[in-house]
Formats: C-alpha cells, structure tokens, sequence
C-alpha cells in the first residue's frame, strides 16, 4: 500500500538527523556536576596483583575519589555470573569463574580495569590513574587458541587446573567416524577464524546520574535492549530494577558488543549513587581496543566423507573457541547452541559430530559479533565443500547441489533441533550463479590474464538463523491528532526502525508514514517486554508485535466506528485507513480523536487507542535467512595483493519490508564479512600477551576502495512461515557469505599453482607465501 | 592529553627563538603525529610553537632549475601542484598516496621528514631524488639528512624551512600500503639523473636507504633484466605483524622492477 508502504524503497527518516549531526549520543550528556571517570588497566595480560596504593593518586589535582574493587563490593556489587548450562560427556558442567567488576588478585588480560578514578575534569581522571600504583607480580600468559589447551600452557585459573572450560558433545564420535572412514572420499579442513575487533564507530561511554530524592541511577549509556540491560544491571548493582533507569538515544553500531554487560558501566553506576554526584565516563578509541569484547576466534578441525556421488555421510568437527580472560556473556555459546548451532548450515547432512573446547587464554572476552557463530559455521561448511568438489572432481555448484537441503523436503529437522521452515537454497544458488554470470568466468579470467592478474571466482551458499530470544513487546498508540507512536522494546542502533516501523504502520493503519513516530531508549516508556535488538530480530519479532498491537487497535477502532456511524461491529470493515459501513465511513484520525474523548465512546470503553503486544513466538518457530554470494577477485600474484573485482548477493530474507534497508544490511554485513576475510586480524603477542593491533594504525578496517559496485537480489520467493509478516533476519547474512565467497576465489585464483586454502585474513604476504610454497613444492 | 603553552609565531626566527629558550618546547606543523602522541600521552611538551601562520614556510616554488617545496606545504598541496606535476611527475604522485584525504590536508612535508617514520613516503622522495633539507641553518644532503628509525640530522631547536629538489630525467614512485595507515610497507623511488641512477627505499628497513646494488646495476644499464640477479638482504630489514623481512626483500624487487618498467 502506498507509496511509503511496506517492501517500498522507503529513504530512511533518521537520516538527515544522524548525517547532520543533530544525533544524541551518549557522549552528548552531560549532568550539571558530574565528575570524568577514568579506569586504570591493567598493563598485564596475566599478573597476580598484590597491593593496589591510591594514595598518590588522591593526593593528584582535582581528584575526588579512587575506588577499587573492594570498595564496590564492600558496596553490594555482584561479580558477573554466567547463564551458560554446557557439560561434557560425563555430565560435568562448565567452568565458569565469576568475573569481579574490578579484581583486587589477578589481571586476566592487558586492558582489564582494576580501579577507578574520579575527578573534576576527564584530563585530571587520567592523571590521577596513572598516579594508582598497583603491585603487580607478571606471570607466564597464553594467548593462542590452539595452544591454550597445551598441558604446558600458562593456567589463568588455577583452581580449575586447565584453561578448557569444556569439552561440549552432540553425541558420541563412533559411528560418525566409522562412517567416514567407510567412505569413498574423504576431506579435511584446518580454519582459523580470526579475532576481530568489533569497532563501533562510537566508543564505549556512560554517564550515571543520582537522584537521592527517588533513590534512581539514571544511566545513560549505549546499548541494543534497555529493558534487558536494566534487569541485567540492577542484578549486578544489587537494587531494585524500578531504581535504575538506562537510557540511549542515538547509538552508532552495536554489531553484538553492545547488548553485554561490561564492568566499567556498573562501576560508573555505582559510584554516582556512592559519591552522589554524577560520573561520566567516555572510553577512547584505544580503551575500546582493549576492552570491547572482540569477535570470533576459534581454531575448527573438519572432517567429512562423502559418498562415490559425492553426497555427505557424516561430518566430524571440533571447534576450539578462544573466550579470552573471563566468559563474556554469550562467549562459549556461540559456537555451541549459539549461531554455531546451525551446523551443517542447508546441508542435508544428519550424521554428524560436533565438539567445542572454549578455551580461557589471557586476551580480551570474546562474545557476539555479527552473525554470532553463524559466519564461523558457514565458513566451515563451504571451505567442507570447497574440498569435496576438489576431491569428487565435482564443479562447487555441483557439489553443493547435491547436499543442499531440497525445498521439497522442507520443514526440515536438523540434528541440532531447528526447523527450517522455508527457504529455496538451490533455487538461490541458481539465481545468483545466473545473476554473477558464473558462465561467462573463463573469458574474464582470460581477460585478466593479459593483464597479468590471476582472477577467480568463489561461491559461498549459507543459512543461518535469527531471532534470539523467544519475545518481545512492542506498543503502538494513536494520539488525539491522528498521529502514532510506536513504543520500541526493540532499540535501533543504525537499523532505521524509525523508517520501518513507520512504514508498517502506515501500512497496517492507513496513518501517514510521516506522522509516525519512533519511541525508544528509555526504560520509563519502553515496554516492559522489551528485549531488544540483536540476532536480526527487530522485525521478526518486534514487527509481529507491531502487527498484533495494530490489529488491537483495529478491533477496538471498530468498536468505537460501530458506535460513532451507529452500526453494528461485526458489519464495521476496517480499509486503507477507513472504518467502512456500507457506504458511510470514519477515519482512523476520527477515530482516534473519539477515542481520546470518553463521551464519544461506547459504555464502559477506556479512552484512548492504546495497544502494546507481547508477542511470544512458538519454541519452533525460528527463522533461517539464507542466500548464496558469489565473490570474484583479481590476485596480482608478484606481490599476493588481492582486488574484489565483483560480487553478487542473492539473499532469502523472506518479505523484503524496504529493499534500500536490506541492502545497506547486506553490504554493511559483506563489508565486515571481507573485513574479517581481507584485512582485520586482531593479534596478540604471545611472548608479552599485547595486543599487536591495538589500533587504527595497525588494525586494518576494511576500505571503500576494497569494494567493487556490488549487486545484491532477493529470492523472494520463500516468505517465512513462522511469523505473520513472512519476515526473516537480515542483518546478519552478509557476514555469513562474504567470508568463505572471498576466500573460495582467491583459492580458485591460485588454482594454477595447486593451492586449496589460505586462512584469513588473506594479507598480501599470505597470498604471496602460498605462491612462493606452492612453487617451491612444485619444484622439489 | 596534558596542558601545553601555545605560541603561533610569524616568522622563523621567531619560532626558533621560542624552541631555542625553552627546553621542552616542540615544533607543530599538521600536528598529525604530533597530537596523537600527546593524546596517548607518549608525548607531553610544556610548549606548541605552530608553524602554520608562518609564510616563508609555505608554497612551491621554482629556483633555477630547482623546485622549492616549502617546510609547511600539506601533502594535498604538492599532489595538486602543477609546478610539481610538471618537474617531478613522481613527486606529486607520492604525494597523493600518502594516507588518506584527512592526512593529505593536514600533514607536511616538513613534519614528515623531520618525523623520519620508517615508513613514510617523503624519504624515498627527498633520497631518491637525491633532494636538499634546508633549514633555518643550514642545508642538508638528503643522504646525511635520514640518520635511523625516527633520527634526523636536526639539531635540537632546528628548523626545516623547505626541501630542494631537482628535477631528474625521469622517476617513479611504487609502494605497497599498509592495510590500516595507508604508510609504506615497502616505498621504492627510482629516478634517473643522466647515467646516475638512484634507487631509494622506505618501509622495509629501519630508516630510508639507498639500494646500492640496484643503483649500480641499472647505471650500467637502465632495464628492468638488470634488476634479474640483485636482491635485498632480509637481514637487514624490518618484520612485523604486516609483514616479515623475507616479504619486504621480495617486494623492494618487485616494486623496483614496476618503477624501472614505468620509466624505460
Ligand atoms: C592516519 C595516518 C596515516 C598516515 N599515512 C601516511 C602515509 O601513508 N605515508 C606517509 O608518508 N605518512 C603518513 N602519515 C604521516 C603524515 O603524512 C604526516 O606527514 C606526519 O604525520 C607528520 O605530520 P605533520 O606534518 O602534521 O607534522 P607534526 O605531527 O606536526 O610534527 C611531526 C614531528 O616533526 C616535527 N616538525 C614538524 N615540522 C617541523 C619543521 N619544519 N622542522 C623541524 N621539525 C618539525 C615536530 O616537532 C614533530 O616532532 C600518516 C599519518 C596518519 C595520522
């Protein structure tokens, strides 16, 4: 309907707002008297502390106070604990050590925060911190994934006596093993998927604000739930969720990071109520390198046999994923039943095992980051096939075609317990090999062979799976003047939910897309069901809950019609914005203004046009985007620089409620999946435990340039079953793709010399070394 | 970033006087390098003399059959240039490879030699093109200007007011980026003056160098089949989380045959 209605190409209304510079960041409070906060860290990454001495530091201008974790504790502060049910084989659980908001004992990683510091200006906190002199005694650290686990590896708790805090099982190997070793062909992959640094352009900050009268914390901070981060924070401040207040309004990038919960935050909240004044505290960007849960992380040994027709019989995998010097909220789950619980991706693969070591090693937390163990998965399973067609002799789309699941056999049960409810993977695959001009490679690569490149092309098909947890509460209510409001429990951090949810309610309601408006981030007013956004929900889960709320509000509108034309309700037909009977009709504005006015209203009927909904899905009813990304590339193979020199996306996101919004998730998602592939590697030294890339001038972000035009499609063909808008995640699919697309090409540009994998980040010298090896193996 | 004292002076003489009475006092040019060091609180002067007001530092012009590039000219500036682009074609193109746009515009090419960054462009510039440091004192040969990693031959106090070039016969300017800065991993220059030929080369070592081998092998015959048998000792050059010495070896090799390829 209409011109801004749903799947229109609907420009986004935050944007002129955001690009102008009129957004308001956290960074944009300031409290009449608050103090700057400042965290002293520890220049360690593994240390037992023995004595912290902040009498210099007091003694510095313009110092207020300095807190150590004893004070905070002293304070009621709880440790960070962890939700997280894993047991190995026997039934052991998890180790799971408690994480202190500030420890008084043992550095776990360089960065960690150890103390506070409060002073009048944010020059003189940092002053001050360096003045807090803490005794430290350097122990041995780990910092590799692979090697954490070593019998001979540094033990960063010894009271558990080894850094593996699990080994996690679907079932016992046996038979998967003899299958495979049964099997006519049989392949192996080693990955590496490598840490990242998440990176939101806005750096981490909090503003807490105390009203002894109320006895509130009013914190500001960034965010991606306020509802979740308020429950989560009042249980760690140790008050009650009604004393404290979270507050975000703009919020630039969230990628995952921002729904956790991070220690500086609850010290900050703790101290304003404490000193009473307000704290600020605003996180330069090389706090944020050392403090922001990174991403990724894990070492994956594949193992896979394949029928003489190269079908799949069974899968081994193990994955080691890095969680770095505490838990991290989501850390060990990720791989588990997190996004790594969609193995083997839209593979019809039912006999499989799957083990996952998460390892402590002394770097920062690992937790979400876009796709949130889905990337690493599909990454596994495309590399998986990537050999299967080198080994069967197979073309890739071949190979893949054999083993994806049919939309025939669709819902499909996977051993892992999701149901895909819709999805056409080999349809996709088709449309984008079609689209990518796949046919037309070989004179391409021709063409670039003249110039002296290597060119290859790589194929990436992948599902993953969104929606995270199971409700969410949305609010939708009409003014007096025939506008809406639409109360978020979800919280838009970059997504465009202003444009979105305007467009659905315009389109729900007959309102006009503009007198739409967009309430969030503020747990006063938003709903109380409010979960938030993350794992490409908002419009899965929160859309439905807008949906619901609107149809509410038509039955009752119908009610108050009924009344106001004198009719019956069931003859009332609710049309583009019109209460019909017959030929007369009233307005929803009319409506709504009625509603507002008790005496235009039915006997008994509260005022007003009010609805919340809190939309509870189905334990089943989850949801799979998927698509297929082709990856083109030139390789100049002199120096191992690699150029994308053409990508085609096709993604299966169900109902496409703004194609413009879709496809800035799709690049943006592409964008970060090259990232990971191309350029960014977050690296520690193992000797000292640094982190090597501790900054822009070493962590390479990924670059305009690196990016060709890109097309990206939809299959539209598959609405999602499970949800009453047919929506499904879109967020996250991009970062699931780019990854194995790339890295397949540059392999298939290498193809010549014998080459079968790179781990990422593909740098120029790796490029240039698997050449250079290549070469020197060809000789010998 | 800790309290400084800010001074702005109009002149050279000015501003030496400043840095000569105060003994923690530190030039600014773009402050590019200068203000994240003092963000970082790696560094922290009692005092900022800022050269950006100061005239005789800026512009580029010809002297004879020089190009004066004055102390405070942004990089954009000598990109952009068409005296530049006239004379030293490879000079301007080094220019616009610095960085990134914000870089190009704030950044000097007197902050930039004084800075002497191991990987920065502009030493592959001044040696290769066998250029002159002139300061508020003296001047400098390019090859005793660049002493190692970040050292200079500039006294304390001194300052760069300009950089002469002549124009050679032909050059060209090859680098490999750095995936995060946009600094050379490896910057080759090669230029030809007559049948003296000088190959300079930033990012892999610890300071610019000239690669003498090469140097001699392409006097003898400017072809890129001169550079066949000659390498780079790794041993002597840089490794990193970027790239290890035996890649930066390689690379010189290829950077330097693309340059001489470029101006045979
Ligand atoms: C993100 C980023 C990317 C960069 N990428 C590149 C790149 O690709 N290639 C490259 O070559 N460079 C690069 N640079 C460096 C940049 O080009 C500048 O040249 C360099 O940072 C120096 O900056 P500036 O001229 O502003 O000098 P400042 O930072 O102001 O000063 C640098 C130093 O030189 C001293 N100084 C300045 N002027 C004089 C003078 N006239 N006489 C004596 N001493 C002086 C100062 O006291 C200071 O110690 C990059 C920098 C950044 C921040």
């Amino acid at each position: 309907m209409g011109q801004f209605g749903i799947g229109q190409p609907v420009r986004r209304k935050e944007d002129i707002r955001l690009l102008t510079g009129k957004g308001r960041y956290t960074d944009d409070v300031h409290v009449d008297g608050q103090v700057w906060a400042a965290f002293v860290r520890s220049p360690h990454a593994h240390a037992d502390i023995r004595g912290i001495d902040i009498a210099a530091a007091l003694e510095s201008p313009g110092v207020t106070h300095v807190f150590t974790g004893a004070d905070l504790e002293a304070g009621g502060v709880q440790p960070l604990l962890y939700d997280l049910p894993f047991k190995d084989r026997n039934g052991k659980p998890m180790f799971k050590p408690a994480r202190r908001i500030l420890p008084t004992d043992r550095a776990r990683f360089g960065g960690e925060p150890l103390a506070l510091v409060l002073a009048e200006t944010a020059e003189q906190a940092k002053a001050g911190a360096e003045l807090v002199e803490i005794d430290f005694e350097p122990l041995p650290c780990v910092t590799s994934t692979a090697r954490a686990g070593d019998p001979d590896a540094p033990v960063l708790y010894p009271e558990h006596g080894s850094n593996v805090a699990v080994h996690w099982e679907n079932r016992a190997p046996d038979e998967i093993d003899a299958l495979i070793a049964g099997a006519a062909h049989k392949v192996s992959v080693d990955l590496v998927n490598n840490r990242l640094v998440v990176a939101p352009m806005e750096p981490r900050c909090a503003v807490a604000d105390y009203d002894a009268a109320s006895d509130v914390i009013t914190l500001y901070t960034p965010t991606q739930g306020i509802m979740t981060m308020q429950t989560a924070f009042a249980a760690l401040l140790n008050i009650p969720k009604n004393k404290l207040r979270i507050v975000a309004q703009d919020v630039g990038g969230g990628f995952g990071i921002r729904s956790k919960r991070y220690p500086e935050s609850i010290a900050v909240a703790w101290a304003a109520k404490k000193i009473g004044r307000p704290v600020k505290w605003r996180g330069d960007r090389s706090e944020t390198f050392v403090s922001d849960y990174h991403g990724r992380d894990q070492v994956n040994h594949a193992v896979m046999g394949l029928d003489r027709d190269g079908r799949v019989l069974a899968l081994r995998l193990e994955t080691i994923v890095n969680v770095g010097g505490y838990c991290g909220d989501n850390g060990p789950r990720l791989p588990i039943d997190g996004g790594g619980r969609i193995i083997p991706c839209g593979y019809d693969i039912e006999k499989f095992y799957f083990s996952v070591k998460p390892v402590y090693t002394n770097t920062v937390p690992t937790d979400t980051y876009r796709g949130a163990g889905r990337p690493e998965a599909n990454f596994i399973m495309e590399r998986l096939m990537d050999a299967a067609a080198d080994a069967t002799g197979l073309s890739r789309i071949e190979v893949r075609r054999r083993n994806l699941i049919p939309t025939s056999k669709l819902p499909y049960r996977t051993q892992m317990d999701f149901v895909y409810d819709s999805g056409d993977f080999i349809g996709t695959m088709d449309m984008t090999v079609k689209e990518a001009d796949w046919d037309g490679f070989a004179a391409r690569r021709a063409e670039s062979e003249k110039r002296g490149k290597l060119r290859g092309i790589g194929i990436a098909s992948f599902v993953e799976q969104a929606g995270g947890r199971p409700t969410e509460e949305m609010r939708v209510k009409l003014e007096a003047d025939g506008s809406a409001t639409v109360y978020a429990g979800t919280f838009s951090h970059g997504q465009g939910h202003e444009t979105v949810y305007a467009q659905m309610v315009e389109d729900f309601l007959g309102i006009p897309f503009d007198q739409v408006k967009l309430v969030q981030g503020d747990s006063d007013t938003t709903p109380v069901g409010g979960i938030g956004t993350f794992g490409s929900r908002s419009s899965m889960m929160g859309g439905v809950a807008i949906r619901r709320s609107c149809n509410q509000i038509i039955i009752k509108g119908k009610r108050i019609a009924a009344h106001l034309l004198q009719a019956e309700e069931s003859q009332v037909r609710f049309e583009e914005g019109l209460f019909k009977v017959n030929v007369s009709s009233v307005s929803i504005q009319e409506v709504a203004r009625a509603a507002a006015d008790p005496s235009k209203l039915p006997e008994g009927m509260k005022a007003g046009l009010d609805e919340n909904y809190l939309f509870e899905r189905e334990p089943d009813a989850m949801n799979f985007p998927n698509g297929c990304h082709i990856c083109e590339v030139e390789v100049d193979p002199d120096l191992g620089i690699v150029q994308i020199v053409k990508y085609t996306a096709v993604d299966d996101c169900g109902v496409v409620l703004n194609p413009l919004l879709v496809h800035g998730q799709v690049y943006g998602g592409v964008a970060q999946g090259i990232g990971q592939a191309l350029t960014e590697d977050a690296v520690y030294d193992e000797t000292s435990g640094q982190l090597l890339a501790g900054s822009f001038m070493d962590y390479g972000m990924p670059r305009a340039h690196h990016f060709p035009h890109m097309v990206a499609h939809f299959n539209e063909s598959q609405p999602c079953k499970t949800n009453d808008l047919g929506v499904k995640g879109a967020g996250e699919a991009g970062a699931c793709g780019a990854p194995p697309a790339f890295v397949s090409a540059v392999v298939d540009a290498l193809s010549p010399y014998g080459v079968k994998h790179i781990d990422m980040p593909l740098t120029p010298e790796r490029v240039w070394r698997a050449i250079a090896d290549a070469k020197s193996k060809r000789a010998a | 970033m800790l309290d400084f004292t800010y001074h702005r002076p109009a002149s050279v003489a000015d501003a030496a006087k400043i840095v000569g009475e105060i003994e923690d006092a530190k030039l600014m040019a773009g402050g590019m390098t200068l203000i994240p060091t003092m963000k970082q609180r790696l560094a922290s002067p009692s005092d900022i003399v800022d050269l950006g007001r100061i005239p005789e530092l800026k512009g580029i012009r010809r002297d004879g059959a020089d190009l004066v590039i004055g102390a405070m000219t942004r990089h954009a500036d000598v990109a952009s240039s068409a005296l530049v682009r006239e004379a030293i074609p490879a000079l301007a193109s080094l220019a616009g490879q610095i960085g990134d746009p914000a870089v190009r515009h704030r950044g000097t090419i007197g902050g930039s030699i004084s800075n002497a960054d191991p990987a920065a462009d502009y030493p592959a510039g001044v040696v290769g093109l066998d250029a002159v440091v002139e300061t508020n004192q003296r001047q400098i040969a390019a090859d005793d200007f660049f002493t190692g990693l970040f050292d200079t031959a500039l006294e304390p106090g001194e300052i760069v007011t300009g950089v002469r070039f002549r124009a050679p016969d032909a050059a060209n300017y090859q680098k490999l980026r750095h995936p995060a800065s946009g600094y050379a991993v490896v910057g080759v220059m090669v230029a030809r003056f007559g049948s003296n030929i000088r190959v300079a080369i930033t990012g892999a070592g610890p300071s610019v160098f000239r690669a003498m081998e090469m140097e001699a092998a392409l006097s003898a015959k400017f072809a890129v089949e001169s550079l066949a048998g000659v390498s780079i000792d790794a041993a002597d050059l840089l490794s990193d989380m970027h790239a290890s010495a035996d890649y930066r070896a390689h690379v010189v090799g290829v950077l330097a045959k693309r340059a001489v390829a470029a101006i045979s």
